[in-house]
């Protein structure tokens, strides 16, 4: 999508074949006039380097080692190779009579150093490591000579690696622009609009600047046609960045958005069931965080060969350990505070405390970090540098998941129904015979259980600590109230929306403003539709 | 005939009230100071430096649960920002103070320490007049009050009631917090203000200093107590326990809701600005985590540990609390979470109407030997109101006696 | 002394001139007299203009072009089955709800359209609820205090103190509503019955000129209901009543015109005799 287009692709590559089978008769053999050059002043051994450098092959590696390593002399104006048992001829590799003493070695400056360099980058180019591919294409890319512009070619010609053909690609372009030809420069001017990166862009950039003061100024670039082609391949490289980084920035909106998601279901479902605001819902993430944080520490000690899918096992462990303390919570504390919203939500504030203290008593104060399985290390790279992480991209499909579930759960179970029911009209309910104490009971626990499970979602983006709750169920509460009371739709957009707007505001404003514009926003909604986003209008409504 | 004001204002206490004041101005102008200044170390009745400044930061924590219990006893309202007003009052008075360090402070500039650190060169726009006293006393009481009337006017215009608003106003102190640890925020960052070292030219830490803020606190809260009881027994407390009730039927008889809720939501707000202006030199320290959304929620459970709507109540609940706390993180600084989280769950489980309801409801078994010559009382009491003022009747008196009876009526602050 | 008189001159000459524009602005009013802003008009002896109201719900038509007028001092009898409408009807008339379109007026100036909760009341309409609402933690007397009719605003109520007037007129409507027995008790201690009067009592003290009841007799014994249909028809002259009522009997005893409501829009209307024979209120009320 952000990538050049399909002719653009073709074009390039009909020239880098085209360049590569240019190039191909100097690699047949190790051409004695050019090794001569090693022996010369300072342009012709930098000249030499290159033509080494052009040529490839294991010979021209050996010869650049022994070069770089001081085992290159000449004896008698023949280049020659110092080995601990004698000379040889560097050309040929024919063993010389010739006493080692009598060799004067070449020098080498840090100006050859660099040429070495670069060559052996033009020579790893053909390496059969991508990795390697890329290292090289690196050092090519700010500091290659023109010499090099045929092996470029060549190895952009055979190259699969996007990575690596996007940096050969600019290295290309760089040598082209640079050359005296309007023609190569123009191509090059054109063929840079295919790339994303911002170093492409300054180097175009510097092409239309002026030399010079007032009406003595000239263009750095004299030829007109290819300063257009510079501007526009400019455009299309900002459009492609900013559509990069829009793309990012709504990526991370809505990984922020799915934490929340995961977070404010399960408030969404006790709060629509109950009325009650459970304050402890943050602590319930954290229980879910820490089941997963020894769920991991029992397979490092037990299964360490199995590691990587400690994640997956981690998934029920969280939930049913957040269930766990859920229905302990509603059994002992809000069962009796039905219908006393406020002291509900104090109460529950408490045992929030409560909670808090106990993971720092059980675990300790400090913030422990949980490693991402293998699977869930690295991420998606976007033009312009934006990675999306996998880890994140797995939480947005998990949280996906879990809004399924709850989704079936409520819409085709039994119990979803009974939820339903006492969530529209409690009295009515246990009048048709829903055991709505029952009800209540499991409700929680499911919420509680899906807010575990954002703990442990939340445990592979953020270190995992006693008071990591805290920080998420304010915006959680934002969402339920942006929502509406019990409504899972409302929920899932207020969440994806708040997620998204937060993080656009963020990149805009900086974290701590946008908090506070997103804020004012829920402020400003709510006076539209005090009832949030799905309100129950009517006869319901002022229930 | 119209009673006077004044009379009305002493009528709003029973004697008792007005009794229990007096002995409590006499012990914090008179007994607490001579006891502090003139008493040597060694004399046993002598009151320490330490417990002098702990006894008048709890005054200051006194008053604001008076003005929660204003709020959220008689209105219904439970706030969960409360701490936001009470240090941006604290905020306020501290710009002085920090003024007022002078070019005493570490670096000898003119502007405060923290300033110079970011490299700023002169003082923000915002802190021009801070060196007034007036001007800060001023922006003590406005400040707060303007930022609860313009979210008090938004949140109760569109209705917001019960735990929604509850949640917002946690929402907006949690903000508020944010914005204050900032550094470009101008008001210190994490530090907030500290090392102050005089008001209006003495030192603050003199023992004179100490004792006579704490008796501004004592002062700040009988005012605070008076201006509330007066509030609570007018007619507009009985409007604004009429809202609380049943708001539909206060806006159909033509009262505006919006009028009498922003109304207290702004002056309790105000109460609470002057309580933190008067915390901040006693302690010494005022930063952002004064605003964090624990530290208003505990607010609300010194209210509800004493006994919500009732005065008293909250003057109990914050003293008793805020004792128990200091001993705590002396002695056994790890529990204090434990103690305080179950004290909300046990206080809300099973005290309703805190250590105040409590208190009656023995009382009223003890009386219950005695209940027919109390019906027979009350009877005769009732024929009389009608001709009377109902309004002598306290409130408060009415809630005791219809504990006592175990009505069915629901707690009206929940509904 | 010249100075200040000539100051007065100037005041009431501005006065003066003030008052012509008001006139200039109220010149509508039919019957000559000058109508401040907010004051009732009757001039026309029409106390309530409902005008081709529609308020839909998701989609579903809870009012669906209701047209109706109430005359002055008339004593009027809403009947329909459930979902006809009828309280959606008083929500609008009283502001709670606003409707998608359609006008309502009271008398001819006051759009109620555009008037808070608050604002109608204080321009003299009351309302009582289908379940009795009043504040259960007052007393009697003092829920009829607070519905007294008087200035509500802040400042006002932070210093009022009862008048003996006032509290005389307070006591007679406790006895109209024979509840001075119980004066002193908590209101949520009261008989259901007790409270539906006490709620009647509170729209009294309100003095409105327009009174809208919703099932006021529901939950009473028929002595109280016999009792309450002869408080309504003799308030009925001075005050507008619109009542709404499943109870036959009862709205027989109170002896108006009738309107029946069904799906949104008016039926029928005339005296009750007419209605309970038009063929399509019997088609409604017994199924088709």
């Amino acid at each position: 999508m952000f990538g050049p287009t399909k002719r653009q692709w073709c074009i390039a590559a009909a020239l880098c074949v085209l360049m590569g089978l240019a190039a191909l008769p100097a690699r047949a053999a190790l051409d004695p006039a050019l090794v001569q050059g090693l022996g010369g002043d300072f342009n012709a051994r930098v000249a030499a380097i290159d033509a080494l450098g052009v040529a490839g092959g294991d010979e021209a590696t050996a010869l650049l080692d022994a070069l770089e390593g001081g085992r290159l002399g000449t004896v008698d104006g023949r280049l020659v190779v110092i080995a601990p048992d004698g000379l040889r001829d560097a050309a040929s590799g024919e063993a010389l009579a010739a006493d080692a003493g009598a060799a004067t070695r070449i020098t080498v400056n840090n100006r050859l150093r660099r040429a070495i360099g670069t060559a052996r980058a033009a020579l790893a180019l053909s390496s059969a490591q991508p990795a390697q591919r890329l290292a090289a294409a690196d050092t090519l890319r700010e500091n290659a000579s023109p010499a090099l512009l045929p092996v470029l070619a060549r190895a952009l010609a055979a190259e699969s690696d996007a990575a690596v053909r996007e940096v050969l690609l600019y290295a290309t372009a760089k040598l082209e622009l640079s050359s005296p030809d309007p023609a190569l420069r123009l191509k090059a001017a054109q063929a840079l609009g295919a790339s994303s990166d911002a170093a492409v862009k300054n180097l175009l950039a510097a092409l239309l600047e002026k030399r010079g003061e007032g009406a003595a100024a000239t263009w750095v670039e004299p030829d007109a046609e290819v300063r257009a082609a510079a501007a526009a391949s400019m455009r299309a490289i900002d459009r492609r960045i900013g559509l990069a980084q829009t793309a990012g920035t709504l990526f991370s909106g809505l990984s922020l958005g799915s934490i929340l998601l995961l977070a404010a279901l399960g408030l969404a479902i006790t709060y629509g069931v109950m009325g009650v605001i459970n304050m402890a819902h943050g602590e319930l993430l954290m229980v879910g965080a820490y089941a997963t944080f020894v769920v991991q520490g029992v397979f490092r000690s037990h299964f360490p060969a199995y590691l990587d899918l400690y994640v997956l096992a981690a998934i029920p462990a969280a939930f049913l350990a957040a269930a766990l303390v859920g229905i302990v919570m509603e059994r002992l504390v809000l069962r009796h505070l039905y219908g006393r919203p406020l002291e509900s939500l104090l109460a529950t504030w408490g045992l929030s405390l409560v909670l808090i203290q106990a993971a720092r008593v059980l675990f300790g104060p400090q913030n422990l970090e949980l490693a991402n399985p293998s699977w869930m290390s690295g991420g998606v790279e976007l033009a312009g540098g934006v990675v999306l992480p996998y880890n994140r991209i797995v939480i947005l499909g998990f949280a996906a998941f879990v809004l399924v579930l709850i989704w079936l759960m409520m819409q085709k179970t039994r119990l979803g129904m009974f939820v339903r029911a006492v969530t529209q009209n409690r009295p009515m309910a246990g009048c048709v015979g829903v055991p709505t104490a029952r009800v209540d009971t499991l409700a929680f626990a499911i919420g509680s259980g899906v807010a575990g499970l954002g703990g442990l979602a939340l445990s592979q983006i953020a270190n995992v600590g006693p008071a990591m709750g805290t920080g998420y169920i304010v915006d959680a509460f934002m969402v339920v109230v942006l929502g509406g009371v019990g409504q899972l739709a409302g929920a899932v957009w207020a969440a994806l929306g708040l997620g998204i707007v937060a993080k656009f505001l963020e990149g805009w404003a900086g974290a701590v403003v946008a908090k506070i514009l997103v804020l004012v926003f829920i402020i400003a909604f709510i006076q539209k539709r005090p009832q949030g986003i799905f309100a129950l209008k009517g006869r319901f409504a002022d229930s | 005939m119209r009673t006077p004001f004044t009379l009305r204002l002493f009528q709003s206490m029973p004697r008792g009230g007005w009794i229990a004041l007096a002995i409590f101005a006499v012990v914090a102008w008179i007994g607490v100071p001579v006891a502090h200044l003139a008493l040597p170390e060694s004399h046993p009745l002598h009151v320490s430096a330490y417990t002098v400044s702990l006894l008048g930061k709890i005054l200051c924590y006194m008053v604001v649960a008076v003005a929660m219990d204003l709020i959220w006893g008689y209105a219904g309202i439970l706030s969960l920002g409360h701490g936001l007003f009470f240090a941006l009052g604290g905020y306020a008075f501290g710009m002085y103070l920090m003024r007022q360090i002078g070019r005493d402070g570490s670096y000898g500039a003119d502007i405060p320490d923290f300033m110079v650190f970011l490299d700023w060169k002169e003082l923000p726009w915002y802190w021009a007049g801070s060196d007034s006293l007036l001007w800060a006393l001023f922006l003590v009481v406005a400040l707060p009050g303007l930022v609860a009337f313009v979210f008090g006017w938004f949140a109760f215009r569109s209705r917001i009631k019960g735990v929604y608003f509850s949640i917002i106003t946690q929402a907006l102190t949690y903000a508020a917090m944010l914005l204050f640890f900032r550094n470009e925020t101008g008001f210190g960052g994490n530090n907030g203000f500290t090392d102050f070292k005089r008001i209006l030219g003495y030192d603050i830490t003199s023992p004179g200093m100490r004792v006579t803020l704490f008796a501004l606190s004592a002062a700040l809260l009988i005012a605070c107590l008076v201006l509330g009881r007066y509030l609570v027994t007018s007619r507009f407390g009985r409007v604004l326990a009429a809202i609380r009730d049943a708001e539909s039927r206060v806006m159909f008889i033509g009262y505006n809701p919006l009028h009498y809720k922003l109304f207290m939501w702004t002056l309790s707000a105000m109460l609470c600005g002057l309580a933190g202006a008067l915390y901040v030199p006693q302690v010494g320290i005022i930063n952002p985590s004064e605003m964090s959304p624990a530290n208003s929620i505990e607010i609300a459970v010194w209210v509800a540990v004493g006994g919500r709507g009732t005065l008293v109540g909250a003057v109990l609940g914050a003293g008793i609390v805020n004792l128990a706390k200091s001993v705590f993180t002396v002695y056994l600084p790890e529990y204090w979470p434990f103690v305080l989280g179950f004290l909300f769950i046990v206080v809300t489980l099973y005290l309703p109407d805190g250590v105040v309801g409590l208190w009656r409801k023995l009382r009223a078994r003890r009386a219950a030997a005695a209940l027919d010559d109390a019906s027979a009382a009350a009877g005769a009491g009732r024929a009389a109101a009608i001709g009377g003022t109902p309004a002598e009747a306290p409130v408060t008196e009415r809630q005791a006696a219809r504990s006592a009876t175990d009505t069915p009526i629901a707690k009206g602050a929940n509904a | 002394m010249i100075p200040t008189l000539e100051i007065e001159r100037e005041s009431a000459r501005l006065d003066a001139e003030r008052e012509n524009q008001r006139e200039h602005w109220d010149g509508s009013a039919a019957d000559g007299r000058v109508y401040r802003p907010g004051e009732l008009d009757l001039s026309h002896k029409v106390i309530l203009y409902l005008d081709d109201i529609t308020v839909s719900f998701d989609g579903f038509r809870a009012l669906n072009k209701l047209s109706l007028t109430i005359d002055a001092g008339e004593l009027r009898c809403i009947i329909g089955p459930n979902g006809a409408g009828k309280t959606t009807m008083m929500d609008v008339i009283t502001g709670k709800t606003r409707p998608d379109s359609g006008t309502a007026f009271f008398g001819q100036t006051i759009d109620l359209t555009r008037l808070t909760e608050p604002e109608i009341a204080h321009a003299g309409i009351g309302r009582k609820f289908q379940k009795p609402t009043i504040f259960e933690h007052h007393s009697a007397f003092e829920n009829l205090e607070l519905a007294m009719k008087a200035d509500k605003r802040v400042r006002r109520t932070l210093f009022a103190s009862l008048l003996d007037d006032e509290r005389d007129r307070v006591a007679e409507v406790l006895r109209q509503i024979r509840l001075d027995q119980a004066a002193d008790r908590p209101a949520g201690l009261l008989s259901h019955g007790q409270k539906q009067w006490l709620e009647i009592g509170m729209l009294l003290m309100q003095e409105p000129r327009l009174l809208l009841l919703d099932e006021p007799v529901a939950g009473m014994t028929d002595d109280e209901t016999e009792r309450t249909a002869e408080l309504f028809v003799s308030l009925a002259g001075k005050h507008s009543l619109v009542v709404v009522e499943h109870d036959m009997a009862f709205v027989e005893a109170l002896g108006g015109k009738v309107t029946v409501l069904c799906e949104g829009s008016v039926l029928a209307e005339g005296d009750l005799a007419t209605v309970q024979a038009d063929p399509r209120v019997i088609e409604v009320y017994l199924g088709r």
